[in-house]
């Protein structure tokens, strides 16, 4: 049997799930942990972000801890009332919203902090579409992807009008992935891509001009060096100057001086390039796929479909964001409002990332051991 | 486990509404939906999605290695690129301005100073809303409104961009201590200190001494850009405005860091400091320290001479030409204009009747009235149309053949019978007889006597270092160019006496008594006595040599009848000097001099029409020339009272308490 020949594996995802009781994976749980250290370090060297983004992470901590200790089923059964109220709350943005920055992504409840339902749609969507594909017949058939694929666009479609398309596109990816684990044919992928290239012209018809600004800008920032360009140009220069082994924390003269706008947000990694260099990068990075590996093989040992699509899925929306925010830091894709996960300074992003973790770890914990 | 337990009655409610619309799918696409082999089989699926799984794992890798790519290339490979813009970002060559040099007089007093000052100044780029940041550092220091509009004067005019322009100067410490503490919330805010030029003097010497100026636009089209990029001030008059290349230095640069919002990082707040690059550093060479010839004692002495009298003094030294003291009355304290002067109060400087900011010693042109008389008679005898012998009758009126038009001596009045008796050139000069050089002028022709008085420095700016005007020494040409008419012989009479077209400086004339009094030898007029370094680049045009004709008799004729213009007393009507009732009664010196009334024609800067003061501005000119001691002279002076009457009742005593102060004794330094 398959699964007694994964319990052989000497990776020892299979045999420990539990640390002293606690429903969490240690090898995911430290290479989380590893993350949150090395973004505290480079925040280290703000005292006043230092101490908040540790209060917030600590905080995450716990809901991590929280949502590995639910049972998946409680998921299960939760995941249609989730997705509702998340499209709700979306709904209330667009009626309610706190603008920041020119778009509508924030809310205020009475009672609860300030946050961003967007954050919240990566985690909904996912669940969704594990609950729909759980007793579906797969690979799925064309109607049950048009009808997954309608689960997607709803929320996506809401969070494109805050205006955010960056986020909306990840929100996107975040159901997208499950349909991939789903199991969909390469060929319809194939074909997807195709007919998604070929509606490029419309998109670009679409776009707001500050969204085709930075389109363009990320072809030529030396065109608008002072303005459109200046972000692009600053974080590529914040990350060469760093070099092979970086100019030292604290000692990174282009987000010391501000040279570098939102340095401790979503140009984070560009420190991380200036001040602590490739080497720093790179065992960042690896780390990061540690995290995706570790995530995925959980996703594997899922004793029940639901499980693995939600556990593959999250694990894969995890690494959009990665992806997603150091290709736009160093200039390859064009900027978009993404944080990367688990350093960045912002509260709602850090959450809902372990939160999801926290759902990935409870899917391993609680699973089913079939004899 | 049983499925139908773990969902909510929600969840049964959705997967029916779904399940119905699949149906309605599946009869959309015709049913010809072709059913695959269903995949139930738990470990089929599961292996399935291990395949998935590691698929998309795998693209995952290779996108990280695409980044990871990108990160090589710009970190690795163009690392050099990157590194250099982002220290092209933050460090900043920063000017460092040198130190002007200083300006002493003769013996050692400091006559241009550079005094450190504590300014508040804004890069108006820098700041957003500029009234708002005025309000509030209103409220931490004083800022008179008055300051406030000149700093928005000032941001009007043309100016360097990125510049700070000051807001307040001379900050009190308590004023800085409270700007350091709060300077962060304002960008662009800036406290500063800087060596301002001073001069401890102040209006005494600043028409000898000169000033400088703050740079505007117009000066940055001349400038060097790079020796003037931290410097402000530019000399703009007298020995500022000429030495400038030798006192303003060479600049000096050193690197700082700057922030995004350009404000200087303060090094010693930084952990930065061992960064190699702000260790690059080139220190200014201060500007030469220049000592002049002026005599700051003689030159006060000249000033309380002329007291509240509009006119000018120059003394000079006829051994070496050195300019010993250059009054031009009123003069005006040059220091607030470096400061920053207020508008109303500069205004009421320019305006004035009487032209405090005119140097009328070096750029003031008046008819030299008699005292041209003695380069008359020299040119004279030069031409052998007079000798010391011959003799006229002066009868205090003088016609040109011909003509009706009648001129007349100095002395002549309705009620006496005029003129000074039998003349010859001793007492013509001694009493300075019209009528005598009326003659002689027209005997000797306009063409010979202009040829013979430039080489007295008439016509030509013979200083060395002293942008003084030319004045006018008419000619035949110029007064067709100038007037469009011939030259007639009437003009040859007025000239003859110093009047007419003949305009001179009063340092021309100081320049024309040191050359009788070296007998005819020339030095140049100079205010520069020694400096730091050499002198190169500063060559002038040369002066005339020494002036050609008279002899050695004929000068010393000339000076005697100089002296007795001074000395000759108790002789009896019409045989004593001019001005020794005023000078020549107690005085310890031999002094020759020559006194002049000069007609009035105008303030040569174009004054204004004054009905009140148009009495007053319409007398005469007193000048007096002078030097001594006669047999071995050892100053020379010029003397012009504006409008102050009779030359040797007003400007005489003026020359003698002038060199009295240089000469005497009881006036020497101890």
């Amino acid at each position: 049997m398959a699964n007694d020949f994964v319990r052989q594996l000497p990776f020892p995802g299979g045999t420990r799930a539990r640390l002293a009781g606690i429903p969490v994976d240690v090898l995911l749980g430290v290479s989380i942990l590893a993350i949150i250290v090395f973004g505290l370090v480079v925040h280290s060297r703000d005292t006043e972000t230092f101490q908040s983004h540790l209060l917030r992470v600590a905080a995450g901590l716990v809901a991590l801890v929280v949502a590995a200790w639910i049972e998946p089923r409680r998921y299960l059964a939760w995941a249609p009332a989730i997705y509702g109220s998340t499209v709700g709350l979306l709904v209330l943005v667009i009626l309610v919203g706190t603008t920041a920055k020119g778009s509508q992504r924030w809310i205020d409840l009475p009672g609860l902090p300030q946050f961003q339902p967007s954050e919240l749609a990566k985690v909904a969507i996912p669940l969704m579409l594990a609950w729909y594909f759980h007793d579906r017949r797969l690979p799925p058939r064309f109607t049950d992807l048009a009808i997954a694929l309608a689960i997607i666009v709803v929320p996506v479609l809401l969070v494109v009008q805050q205006p955010d398309l960056g986020t909306g596109m990840l929100v996107a990816a975040s159901g997208l992935a499950v349909i991939v684990l789903a199991g969909v044919s390469w060929r319809w992928m194939l074909a997807a891509l195709v007919s998604g290239v070929a509606a490029m012209p419309i998109l670009w018809l679409s776009l707001h001009d500050y969204q085709r600004e930075r389109i363009l800008t990320l072809f030529n920032p030396e065109k608008d060096p002072l303005g459109a360009g200046w972000t692009i140009i600053q974080s590529t220069t914040a990350i060469g100057s760093g070099g092979l082994i970086g100019k030292g924390i604290g000692d990174g003269t282009q987000s010391r001086l501000d040279f570098l706008p939102e340095s401790s947000t979503d140009f984070i990694i560009a420190v991380i390039g200036e001040e602590l260099g490739f080497a720093g990068i790179l065992l960042l990075v690896l780390l990061y796929l540690v995290v995706l590996a570790r995530g995925l093989h959980l996703a594997t040992l899922a004793s029940s479909r639901f499980g693995r699509l939600l556990a593959g899925g999250l694990m894969l929306t995890f690494f959009a964001h990665v992806f997603v925010n150091i290709a736009m830091v160093c200039g390859l894709i064009p900027v978009v409002g993404v944080p990367l996960p688990l350093v960045s300074y912002g509260g709602t992003s850090a959450l809902s990332i372990l939160v999801a973790c926290g759902i990935v770890m409870s899917i391993h914990s609680h699973r089913i051991r079939r004899r | 486990m049983n499925k139908r337990t773990i969902f909510s009655k929600p969840g049964i409610w959705l997967r029916r509404v779904f399940a119905r619309s699949e149906a309605w799918l599946c009869w959309l696409q015709g049913g010809g939906h072709s059913h695959r082999a269903s995949m139930e089989d738990h470990e089929l699926e599961q292996q399935a999605f291990v395949k998935r799984a590691t698929v998309v794992f795998l693209l995952a890798a290779l996108l990280i290695l695409g980044l990871l790519a990108r990160f090589v290339d710009l970190q690795l490979f163009k690392h050099d690129v990157y590194s250099t813009r982002s220290d092209e970002n933050r460090i900043q060559v920063q000017p460092i301005p040198p130190d002007r040099g200083l300006i002493y007089d003769r013996h050692g007093v400091l006559l241009a100073d550079n005094r450190p000052i504590r300014t508040l100044s804004i890069v108006v780029e820098r700041v957003t809303d500029l009234d708002a940041a005025i309000g509030e550092l209103g409220s931490f220091i004083d800022i008179a409104d008055g300051e406030i509009a000149e700093f928005k004067r000032r941001i009007e005019q043309p100016r360097r961009p990125y510049e700070p322009i000051e807001l307040k100067v001379n900050l009190s410490e308590e004023e800085v201590a409270r700007i350091r503490v709060d300077g962060h919330r304002w960008p662009g805010v800036k406290v500063g200190e800087e060596n301002l030029r001073y001069y401890p003097l102040a209006s005494l010497m600043v028409h000898a001494v000169g000033s400088v100026r703050r740079i505007n636009e117009d000066d940055l089209l001349t400038l060097d850009p790079v020796r003037y990029s931290g410097t402000k001030f530019v000399g703009r008059f007298g020995v500022e405005q000429f030495y400038e290349r030798l006192l303003h230095g060479e600049v000096g640069y050193q690197h700082v860091e700057i922030d995004v919002r350009g404000r200087v990082v303060p090094r010693d707040d930084s952990d930065h400091r061992d960064d190699p690059l702000l260790a690059n550093k080139e220190p200014a060479v201060a500007g030469q320290n220049l000592t002049l010839h002026l005599d700051s004692r003689l030159q006060t002495a000249a000033y309380a001479a002329l007291g509240e009298r509009r006119g000018a003094v120059v003394a000079l030294d006829p051994r070496s030409g050195g300019i010993l003291a250059l009054v031009s009355n009123p003069g005006y304290d040059p220091n607030p204009f470096i400061t920053g002067i207020p508008q109303e109060e500069y205004r009421l400087l320019a305006a004035s009747p009487d032209a405090p900011l005119f140097n009328r010693a070096t750029r003031g042109t008046y008819a030299p009235g008699s005292t041209f008389k003695p380069v008359v008679a020299l040119a004279g005898l030069t031409e052998g149309v007079t000798d010391w012998e011959r003799t006229i009758i002066d009868s205090g009126e003088f016609r040109l053949p011909g003509q009706s038009r009648v001129y007349r001596d100095w002395s002549w009045a309705p009620t006496n019978s005029g003129g000074q008796g039998i003349v010859d050139l001793r007492k013509a000069i001694f009493r300075s007889s019209n009528v005598y050089f009326y003659q002689l002028g027209t005997r000797i022709g306009i063409d010979a006597l202009g040829e013979f008085a430039s080489q007295f420095g008439f016509g030509i700016s013979t200083a060395l270092d002293v942008d003084a005007s030319e004045g006018v020494l008419p000619t035949r040409v110029w007064k067709k160019g100038a007037e469009g008419e011939d030259w007639y012989l009437g003009d040859t009479v007025n000239m003859s006496i110093g009047q007419g077209h003949l305009l001179v400086t009063p340092l021309q004339l100081a320049t024309s008594a040191m050359v009788i009094a070296n007998r005819g030898r020339w030095v140049q007029p100079r205010l520069l006595l020694a400096s730091d370094a050499s002198l190169s680049g500063f060559e002038s045009p040369s002066p005339p040599s020494a002036v050609n004709g008279p002899t050695e008799q004929d000068w010393e004729l000339l000076i005697d009848a100089m002296e007795d213009v001074v000395h000759r007393g108790n002789q009896g009507f019409r045989e004593n000097g001019t001005a020794w009732w005023f000078v020549g009664r107690d005085i310890g010196y031999r002094m020759a001099g020559k006194s002049g009334s000069a007609q009035v024609v105008e303030i040569a800067q174009g004054e204004e029409y004054d009905e009140e003061a148009l009495d007053e501005r319409q007398r005469k000119h007193a000048w007096f020339i002078a030097f001594a001691p006669a047999d071995d002279p050892r100053i020379a002076v010029s003397v012009l009272v504006e409008n102050g009457g009779g030359g040797s009742e007003v400007a005489a005593p003026v020359a003698k308490e002038v060199i009295d102060a240089y000469l005497l004794p009881q006036f020497a330094r101890l």
